[in-house]
């Protein structure tokens, strides 16, 4: 055995100028993607707008500044923090489950948050003087409430709470909430549009509200799966060994659990069911930074941010006037991208 | 004086009772041999040590029970090294052995210690795997694999480590590798060794003391060579294990 001195590389987080470039890749986006639409307007004029906006100036009364600072910059935001938390979400699940296949939707709490959404749309559920809240905060009950019976369940037939047990009741658990969607959606034919649109994936009808709920959860359970980037490269090698290193296995689970579920919870409230962000960026961003989720995860946060607003731009500007569900985009491009994944992957195997 | 003491320990999954009244304790230097047939509650007695698997009874650190001991603070004390790595992500074998390093740093503000890159660079020098240590732990071999895992444990640095059938699996040349680096390990003061093992051999030749189990029941616990002896193997494997085996050893003089 060689006993030779060797140097190891402590360094495994990026530095800060990967952030800075990670985040001038985003700012340039949602650049591109406020000032491209069924109207262009030229950068020029978004930067002034945006320069003043920022500044407190009023703003102009033209057409382009109100298109602007009233429809697509907090469309664009919302899209560019669903992203980030559909993809964040989706790289702890698939560490934490040592699951490539995992994302957010993985554990059924997608699927909760779904059905809440669409029975307050089917019975027209609202909050006075809050319009969209009726929908956002059942979306947000029925996730957590969906978290809570998936362990409940989960815990009543392992008290361990195994990793496999979880992913079991979860896709047993969507299954039988897709079912009851399917039930509503049949008895609410006169909102059978409302719900069939909203359930493609929307963020159509953002606001600035929105956008800060949005920003809130990232902030806060973003920070979450963030700060347990170590935890989950232990769990991404196998919950045997990270109980070995010394990882608080239970709690560290439950933890990120409760993140994602809340993040998804968060997302799918404002933006319907948006597939193949949370499984297809941590994928692509993989291939990149590698499995270590000291950068997987920030990279993450970025790449799902771009992703989904350039799927957003094209869902605006492939068939203008019309808009696609984002939804639609994101399932088409998401699934030609992971069969390609998947093959190559298959290809490369040992 | 004991480092690991352990009493009347009894292990159940559903109905079925794994393990009963099993005592045994381990001193530093020891090297404790846990053997017995197939199903006779090894991996479970080595799971319960290392809080894996609920238990009854009492499992104490120099007096402490291990239950009430924060997992980061178990993990300075217990490394574990299981017989199987289903990896499932292109990590480095650098990456997997410096997460060995965890738990003497477990928070996100938690220092670093001062010797923590030296552990990791002995580590990956006495496993032999300086020139593997940017490699894909997928494009590993089951024994190249073994030693990565057995370089992390020993980045961990604990003082008792737990192996459960360490060379399972892997042909001969890497077994003497692995037990001449874990006798190397245990030359240490403070430290000691756990294995459950199958090749009865390979337990003479390594262990200090044995504990044998009979269907979740012990059989012995003591000296290595009073508790292998031929009439306890006799009652508890149901057959002439030391004649079959002298019988094997001895169809080599004829090669």
């Amino acid at each position: 055995m060689s006993r030779g001195r060797i140097r190891t590389s402590g360094r495994e987080a990026y530095a800060l100028p990967a952030y800075a470039a990670f985040a001038a890749l985003t700012l340039l986006t949602v650049l591109l993607c406020v000032s491209a639409g069924s109207v262009s307007i030229p950068p020029a004029q978004t930067l002034q707008v945006l320069r003043d906006a920022l500044a407190g100036r009023p703003a102009p009364a033209t057409a382009a500044a109100s298109i602007l600072l009233s429809s697509r910059l907090p469309r664009v935001l919302c899209v560019a923090l669903t992203g980030a938390a559909l993809s964040v979400g989706g790289a702890a699940m698939q560490g934490l489950l040592k699951n490539p296949l995992a994302d957010g939707s993985t554990l059924g709490v997608s699927s909760g948050a779904s059905l809440g959404a669409v029975l307050a749309i089917a019975f027209g559920i609202q909050i006075p003087g809050l319009p969209f809240a009726g929908t956002m905060v059942m979306a947000i009950m029925f996730a957590f409430g969906s978290l809570l019976l998936i362990l409940t369940l989960a815990w009543r037939l392992d008290c361990t709470l195994s990793t496999n047990t979880i992913i079991l009741i979860g896709v047993i658990f969507t299954m039988f909430v897709n079912s009851v969607l399917s039930l509503v959606i049949t008895f609410a034919s006169d909102r059978l549009r409302s719900i069939t649109f909203w359930t493609m994936g929307s963020l159509s009808g953002s606001s600035y509200p929105n956008a800060l709920v949005l920003l809130g959860a990232l902030a806060v359970c973003g920070g979450v799966i963030l700060a347990h980037a170590r935890e989950l490269n232990a769990f991404a090698i196998g919950e045997d060994n990270a109980r070995s290193v010394g990882v608080d296995v239970r709690r560290v689970r439950l933890t990120i659990l409760i993140a994602v579920s809340a993040l998804t919870g968060v997302c799918v409230s404002i933006g319907g069911s948006i597939a193949f962000v949370g499984l297809v960026t941590p994928h692509v961003v993989r291939m990149v930074t590698g499995p270590n989720h000291r950068r997987l995860l920030p990279a993450s946060l970025f790449g799902g941010a771009v992703f989904l607003m350039l799927c957003d731009l094209a869902a605006r500007v492939v068939l203008r006037p019309v808009q696609l569900p984002i939804g639609v985009v994101t399932s088409l491009i998401g699934a030609v991208v992971f069969v390609l994944i998947f093959f190559r992957t298959r290809r490369q195997a040992p | 004086m004991n480092m690991l003491d352990v009493q009347d320990l009894s292990v159940r999954y559903g109905r079925t009772e794994a393990v009963a009244g099993v005592s045994f304790h381990v001193r530093p230097g020891d090297w404790l041999m846990i053997v017995g047939p197939n199903g006779a509650g090894k991996s479970s007695v080595v799971r319960a040590v290392a809080q894996a698997a609920a238990y009854t009874g009492r499992i104490t650190w120099n007096g402490e029970d291990l239950r009430a001991v924060r997992p980061h603070v178990l993990a300075r004390r217990l490394g574990v090294l299981s017989q199987n790595h289903a990896v499932g992500y292109s990590f480095t074998v650098e990456q997997v052995v410096r997460l060995g390093r965890y738990a003497w740093s477990p928070g996100l503000f938690s220092p670093q210690a001062a010797d923590g890159e030296a552990r990791v660079a002995r580590a990956l020098a006495d496993t032999g795997l300086t020139e593997l240590r940017g490699k894909s732990v997928l494009a590993l071999s089951g024994g190249e694999l073994q030693r990565v895992f057995l370089a992390q444990v020993f980045a961990q640095d604990p003082a008792l480590l737990i192996l459960d059938e360490p060379t399972n699996h892997l042909d001969m040349v890497y077994q003497k590798q692995i037990f001449a680096l874990l006798e190397q390990w245990l030359q240490q003061p403070g430290r000691a060794v756990i294995s459950v093992m199958h090749d009865l051999s390979m337990a003479l030749a390594h262990g200090t003391g044995a504990l044998l189990l009979d269907r979740g029941r012990p059989a012995g616990f003591g000296p290595v060579r009073e508790v292998l002896s031929a009439e306890n193997l006799q009652r508890v494997y149901g057959m002439d294990v030391s004649g079959w085996m002298r019988a094997q050893l001895a169809l080599w003089q004829e090669v």
